[in-house]
């Protein structure tokens, strides 16, 4: 089987822009969270949510500070109009991935692009474009859609799009699997090298769903936090007895995935290397996980079996955790099952304290936030973890960053459905 | 320059994001302005809108150039 490295990542997060800065801002026990200031929020029950920080000032951003998102700065206001915020977030983070990963082909290298592809994921897609035309359609009548509507919401778009801005003719693909699709998205695209599709894919998930139908709409599954509209930083608190739900965040987190030999002929600084893949189903209900965590399980089993690598190889796991009361606990109850004995040995932090979950694009920051893990043998903090409501042997890196030593990594992502994927890591 | 000429002029500089020395009478949305398919679609929808007229596929096919569109939306306001 070809072997497949990590030789270039990117984010767009509520902690800000830029792998670098993110992550610096991880360890240090930031919040992304924020009032939400640019719709009305007086008749939702949830009226927070971690928007990436803006130049213009949405989500707490401001001109000067680091890693603030520029829309200018990735495409024209002419561009905009033809792309949904999940998809300048997909391509912003994908623009960062392939220039850090060195591996731009030229105009003229048609082979170097036919071999490298693109598979990029959304949970939801363009919402907020389809609300808005929703609105357009029923007061105007439908000679008043403009003819971006579509283009601008298809979940695949963020793929051709990205495909479109760097050339790159091999696989373009894209996945819909809710909050597991980021994790779907890489490892997919992984198995596509190590099978001989492509040599390079981009791969990855956006989202931008912090809008007056999603928050109104996970608020109706009563998924969604509630009880910390005063105190937004507080409200996303994994495996805290005080969680009453998600808090919804934004973004997009992106990898470039290459075949081994193609990666060391090249020169390129490699991560990590994937090592492993797997995914179940649950079978069992459309927003609730099944209560014995089976699903998880199977999942991890799968991509243990796929790295073929031993349990006590992997000493962090970051944790799919989006701080609901029932979804934590049986994520933990799966995760020991899985380690056994080995269980006391790992550390596993729940990111989304941080950043809020940010659903389809979700699997593929927190792929990044493991490989970072793994390369500084540092697990990120699970913040605002203060009485924890589940007993557990593994350490939840509650409020500070706890240095680990080991050789791999995992990353959970589960989704609404009963989908669920892990991905495994080692290192170069 | 008419009114309906110049309110032209600025819609197209703006909906294309071109410079204005470049939208003149003759200049062609698609050869010239660098506009698409889609794009053509869209600023004839914001003529409609912009002057509150219509202006059906079959006619909206002969508004080529910015002078086109001047002329025909002239005709109709």
């Amino acid at each position: 089987m070809r072997r497949v490295v990590v030789t270039g990542i990117g984010l767009v997060t509520p902690l800000g822009c830029g792998a670098k800065t993110v992550w610096e801002r991880l360890l240090s026990g930031a919040s992304g969270a924020n009032r939400i200031t640019d719709f009305e929020t007086d008749d939702l029950a949830c009226k927070i949510a971690a928007n990436v920080p803006r130049v213009d000032g949405r989500g707490g951003g401001s001109p000067d500070m680091a890693g603030v998102f520029d829309p200018d700065s990735v495409m024209s206001s002419r561009e905009r109009k033809r792309v949904d915020d999940f998809i300048l977030y997909s391509i912003a983070a994908a623009d960062e991935a392939i220039a850090d990963s060195g591996w731009t082909p030229a105009e003229d290298d048609r082979e170097a692009q036919e071999r490298t592809g693109v598979l990029f994921g959304s949970g939801i897609g363009g919402l907020q474009t389809t609300y808005d035309a929703s609105i357009t359609l029923a007061e105007k009548g439908p000679r008043r859609l403009s003819p971006f509507v579509i283009p601008s919401m298809l979940i695949n778009l963020a793929s051709g799009q990205i495909s479109i801005r760097h050339g790159f003719k091999g696989p373009n693909h894209s996945v819909v699997t809710a909050c597991a699709t980021g994790a779907h998205a890489i490892g997919d695209a992984a198995r596509l090298i190590q099978r001989g599709d492509a040599d390079v894919m981009i791969a990855g998930g956006g989202e931008a769903a912090i809008c007056r139908l999603g928050i109104a709409g996970f608020v109706a599954c009563r998924a969604m936090t509630t009880a910390y509209n005063e105190t937004p930083e507080a409200a996303s608190r994994p495996y805290d007895e005080g969680r009453d739900g998600f808090l919804m965040g934004e973004g997009a987190g992106a990898v470039v995935l290459e075949e081994y030999e193609h990666a060391k002929a090249r020169g390129a600084t490699i991560y990590g290397e994937y090592l492993g893949y797997g995914l179940s189903g649950d079978a069992y209900h459309i927003t609730s996980p099944s209560p014995d965590g089976d699903g998880g399980f199977r999942a991890m089993k799968a991509a243990l079996k796929d790295a073929g690598i031993s349990e006590s190889d992997i000493g962090y796991v970051n944790a799919h955790g989006t701080s609901t009361p029932v979804g934590d606990e049986i994520e933990v109850r799966a995760v020991e099952r899985f380690f056994g004995d080995h269980a006391k040995n790992v550390t596993m932090s729940s990111t989304k304290s941080s950043i809020g979950h940010l659903l389809g694009a979700a699997g593929a920051v927190e792929a990044v936030f493991s490989i970072l893990a793994l390369r500084d043998q540092i697990a990120p903090p699970t913040i605002n973890l203060d009485n924890p409501s589940v007993d557990t042997k593994m350490n939840l890196a509650a409020h500070k960053p706890v240095a680990f030593k080991s050789d791999a990594v995992l990353s959970n992502s589960f989704g609404f459905g009963g989908t669920n994927a892990a991905l495994i890591f080692g290192k170069a | 320059m008419s009114d309906v000429a110049a309110r032209v002029k600025k819609m197209v500089v703006e909906h294309l994001d071109v410079e204005e020395s470049k939208v003149t009478e003759n200049a062609h949305f698609i050869d010239d302005l660098g506009a698409d398919s889609l794009d053509t679609v869209e600023i004839i929808m914001a003529f409609e809108e912009e002057f509150d007229i219509e202006i059906k596929e079959d006619e909206s096919e002969n508004i080529q150039t910015v002078g086109d569109a001047v002329k025909f939306i002239s005709a109709k306001v």
